[in-house]
């Protein structure tokens, strides 16, 4: 059953969100879960993207992506009313949500997305909410409005100084867990970077840290191991036991090279599918 | 032998045979006819069926020298109890319709199993023949008299007949060989069946694991075919446990009877160091990306990666490993080692297996297992280093324990590692199914019947039985379909 775009937006210069119809993923779907998707036929590449929203009712279910390879620069330039062949899920274990107290919810780049749903939990059950989001620019800052709806703090901070703190935003995490009111919890999700540098910070204060990893995928189900990770010095697959993890046990620097493994082979599927996309005279 | 010799050979015993019946000795004289194959060099460079086929004279004249034994030591080595004798009979006959009819009342997928099954631990490990030369090899080939009957129907658009709809509602979680066979058994008594499929795609390890080479996935995907044709509803992306439950399943969604198919599914690692460097694959995720999303033509048509390797080690010695090393061939590798801890007798996998993958030139290095993989400063794989082995006193299973050798590290140098060291249940079913009894290496428990602890649950194959074989799956998937239709008939009267 093909799964109909409904709406779709831009975000920013490079990222992306629609609404798509999967009526059973939406009513099934909890906050930190994903799905796995192909675009065309069997042999497309199946990529996961996190559920950043759903409505049970509409049976539609919202992704946000970014344009950076084959699929995801296909899905880009798909339009409303055009049709994604398959919708997998909803995968991985939902977010464990609590009433922690206080949780600093920090975003980079498009990890605003797989945040949000988390945060808006954490708000419902009662938690006090600081949000640092973090972008290289003003123009690449997603969801702003979003988690200034249910920050009891926001904090913005981009690279280039552009809007917001010029600084990256393990600065103002650092400042906030010095607060004397020290927060109980925090969530990280952005690049496998940005939530390194972020435990390495929440390490010193011994403050339990989630991560949500986005390692390269082909089942989702647990069945080939391609998306481990070592955790504890030991592999845990992504895709069943996580997404999210306890960032002080991750070992970011690993998963940072797996995630890099097929870059050549990426690159020219890039631009073999820039050049078809030339020749039906999509690229406006 | 040439085809003329051949064709010559047959026209005699056939004049002999209007006359008198052929006595044993003259049977036993007629040569063991070999597969034509293609050439080992040069189908290192594609993904076509290695072996291709009987022709009509090859199959009449294997099957002439079966002795028709009263006892029929092969039915007893048949999983699913073919009555061998008789189809073995009518293909010398030339009776080929009948001999498929005959293979069809016990097995649902001759030409999937007649290339598949480990025949020489089964059906012709017993042969009488065999014995006589005291060579399995030289056992009546009774898997390619199958493979060569269950092809001449290839085309045939014929569908099973499926009984008046009963209104009784059957979902079978997982589309592979035990799924199928039970979606077409429970279909034919006239349910309302619908197969749950995790992937995009139909056919379990027949089209995910099992390469191109050794099982064409047109041959999987008309079985599909036919099953839809019979009016069994597929759904495909849809994982039980996470898109719904099986209590959903049966309490909200109306199903009536549940069949559990999921196969084994958990790739097992080694617990050494250096697993998760770039460049180890599991075999599932190596095969997956090879055949599934046909990695092998990337960039004109399919846009999954793998990596392009030039030295692989494979390590294990079973039929998935042999996959994984003859597909790592087609893919361009220069060197494929297998590295495996016991020696060749002890390996699991198919002798005709083991044959191609040596026929292709992949290099066996036995009693040798590696202790841990190595990298340079990128993380990518550069070399494994490996202990050598000798066998000890037998273990559990009767085969030698292999002991490892202090002090005897060496290295091997390779950009891949293919791990094939098996797999375990994956522990999705069990994790969301309260009441559903498990064993403790977390496959399922069930009854003769293949039923379950819970009402109108059944499963079969791997999920129950560990990583075993296609034809158990399908035999456990037909003894749970007549169990669930005996429940259904039962259910409806009261
Ligand atoms: C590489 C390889 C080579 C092999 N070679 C041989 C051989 O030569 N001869 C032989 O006899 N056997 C061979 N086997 C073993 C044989 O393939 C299996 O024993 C057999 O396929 C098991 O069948 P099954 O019915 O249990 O399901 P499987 O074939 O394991 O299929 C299970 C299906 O269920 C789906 N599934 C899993 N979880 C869920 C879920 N939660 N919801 C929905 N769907 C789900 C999976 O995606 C899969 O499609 C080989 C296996 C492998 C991996
Ligand atoms: S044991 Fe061998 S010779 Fe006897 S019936 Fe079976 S296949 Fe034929
Ligand atoms: S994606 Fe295959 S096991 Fe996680």
């Amino acid at each position: 059953m093909p799964h109909k775009i409904v709406s779709k937006r831009q975000l920013s210069e490079d990222v992306f969100t629609a609404e798509i119809e999967a009526p059973l993923v939406a009513q099934a779907r909890k906050p930190g879960q994903f799905v796995i998707i192909s675009i065309n036929n069997e042999y497309s590449e199946r990529i996961p993207l996190t559920i950043a929203n759903a409505d049970p009712k509409r049976g539609t279910i919202c992704l946000i992506w970014q344009r950076a390879g084959k699929t995801t620069t296909e899905l880009a330039d798909m339009q409303q009313g055009d049709e994604i062949a398959n919708v997998t899920g909803p995968l991985g274990m939902p977010t464990h949500i609590d009433n922690f107290g206080t949780v600093v919810c920090v975003g980079g780049g498009i990890g605003n997305a797989p945040l949000l749903p988390i945060a808006k939990a954490l708000k419902k059950a009662g938690n006090k909410i600081i949000s640092i989001l973090g972008a290289k620019s003003k123009e690449l800052l997603i969801l702003e409005d979003d988690f200034s709806q249910i920050s009891d703090e926001l904090i913005i901070t981009t690279d280039d100084g552009s809007y917001g703190r010029k600084a990256l935003v393990t600065e103002p995490l650092k400042e906030v867990c010095l607060r004397s009111e020290k927060p109980d919890q925090i969530f990280v999700i952005g690049p496998a970077i940005m939530m390194k540098f972020c435990c390495e910070v929440t390490k010193q204060f011994s403050i339990p840290t989630q991560v949500s990893l986005n390692t390269i995928m082909v089942d989702g189900t647990g069945m080939c191991g391609g998306c481990r990770v070592e955790f504890d010095g030991r592999a845990k697959f992504v895709c069943v036991d996580g997404p999210e993890f306890d960032g002080h046990k991750v070992d970011f620097d690993l998963m940072m090279k797996r995630l890099n493994a097929y870059k050549e082979q990426e690159q020219q599927a890039r631009e073999q599918y820039k050049k078809h996309r030339c020749k039906i005279g999509r690229d406006k | 032998m040439t085809d003329k010799d051949r064709q010559e050979l047959l026209k005699q015993i056939l004049k002999k045979q209007e006359t008198e019946k052929l006595k044993p000795t003259e049977r036993y004289e007629i040569p063991s006819q070999d597969m034509p194959e293609q050439d080992p060099v040069k189908r290192r460079d594609n993904v076509n069926e290695v072996a291709v086929g009987y022709t009509e004279t090859h199959a009449r004249l294997e099957a002439m020298r079966c002795l028709q034994c009263k006892k029929a030591p092969c039915i007893k080595g048949c999983p699913v109890k073919i009555r061998i004798g008789d189809f073995v009979s009518a293909i010398s006959d030339g009776d080929f319709k009948k001999a498929l009819a005959v293979i069809k009342e016990n097995s649902l997928l001759p030409a999937v199993c007649g290339r598949i099954c480990p025949q020489e631990v089964q059906c012709q490990q017993t042969c009488t023949v065999g014995l006589k030369f005291k060579d399995p090899t030289k056992a009546v080939s009774i898997g390619r008299l199958e493979r060569f009957v269950a092809d001449l129907d290839k085309n045939n658009e014929s569908v099973p007949a499926v009984a008046v709809e009963t209104g009784m509602k059957v979902a079978v979680i997982g589309s592979g060989p035990g799924g199928i066979v039970a979606a077409a058994d429970t279909r034919r008594a006239g349910h309302d069946v619908t197969i749950y499929e995790a992937f995009h795609k139909t056919g379990g390890v027949l089209v995910y694991g099992i390469p191109e080479f050794r099982l064409p996935k047109a041959i999987v995907q008309e079985e599909v075919d036919t099953l839809t044709k019979m009016g069994v509803k597929i759904v495909c992306n849809f994982v039980v446990g996470r898109t719904r439950t099986i209590e959903q399943l049966m309490k909200e969604d109306g199903f009536d009877a549940v069949y559990i198919g999921v196969g084994a599914g958990l790739p097992r690692f080694m617990g050494i160091e250096g697993e998760s460097l770039v460049g180890v694959y599991s075999a599932n995720e190596y095969l997956t990306r090879a055949n599934l999303m046909r990695a092998y033509d990337f960039g004109s048509g399919a846009d999954t990666p793998i990596a392009r390797s030039k030295k692989v080690a494979v390590i294990g010695g079973g039929n998935v490993a042999m996959d994984s090393a003859r597909t790592a061939v087609r893919l361009g590798a220069e060197k494929v080692y297998l590295v495996y801890r016991r020696t060749e007798k002890e390996m699991p996998a198919r002798i005709e297996e083991v044959h191609h993958a040596k026929q292709e030139g992949i290099e066996f290095h036995i009693l040798q297992s590696p202790k841990r993989i190595i990298c340079d400063e990128n993380s990518y794989v550069t070399a494994i280093e490996c202990l050598k082995y000798r066998l000890g006193e037998p273990d559990e299973s009767g085969r030698r324990r292999p002991i490892p050798i202090e002090g005897s590290e060496f290295q091997i140098e390779v950009d891949t590692v293919i791990i094939a060291i098996g797999n375990t249940a994956n522990p999705l079913i069990r994790q969301t199914t309260p009441g559903l009894e498990f064993n403790k290496w977390g496959n399922i428990v069930v009854d003769e019947n293949c039923k379950t602890s819970l009402e109108g649950v059944y499963a079969g194959g791997d999920i129950v039985s560990g990583a075993a074989t296609v034809i158990l799956a399908m035999g456990q998937g037909r003894i749970a379909a007549a169990a669930i239709n005996d429940y259904l008939a039962k259910k409806k009267m009261s």
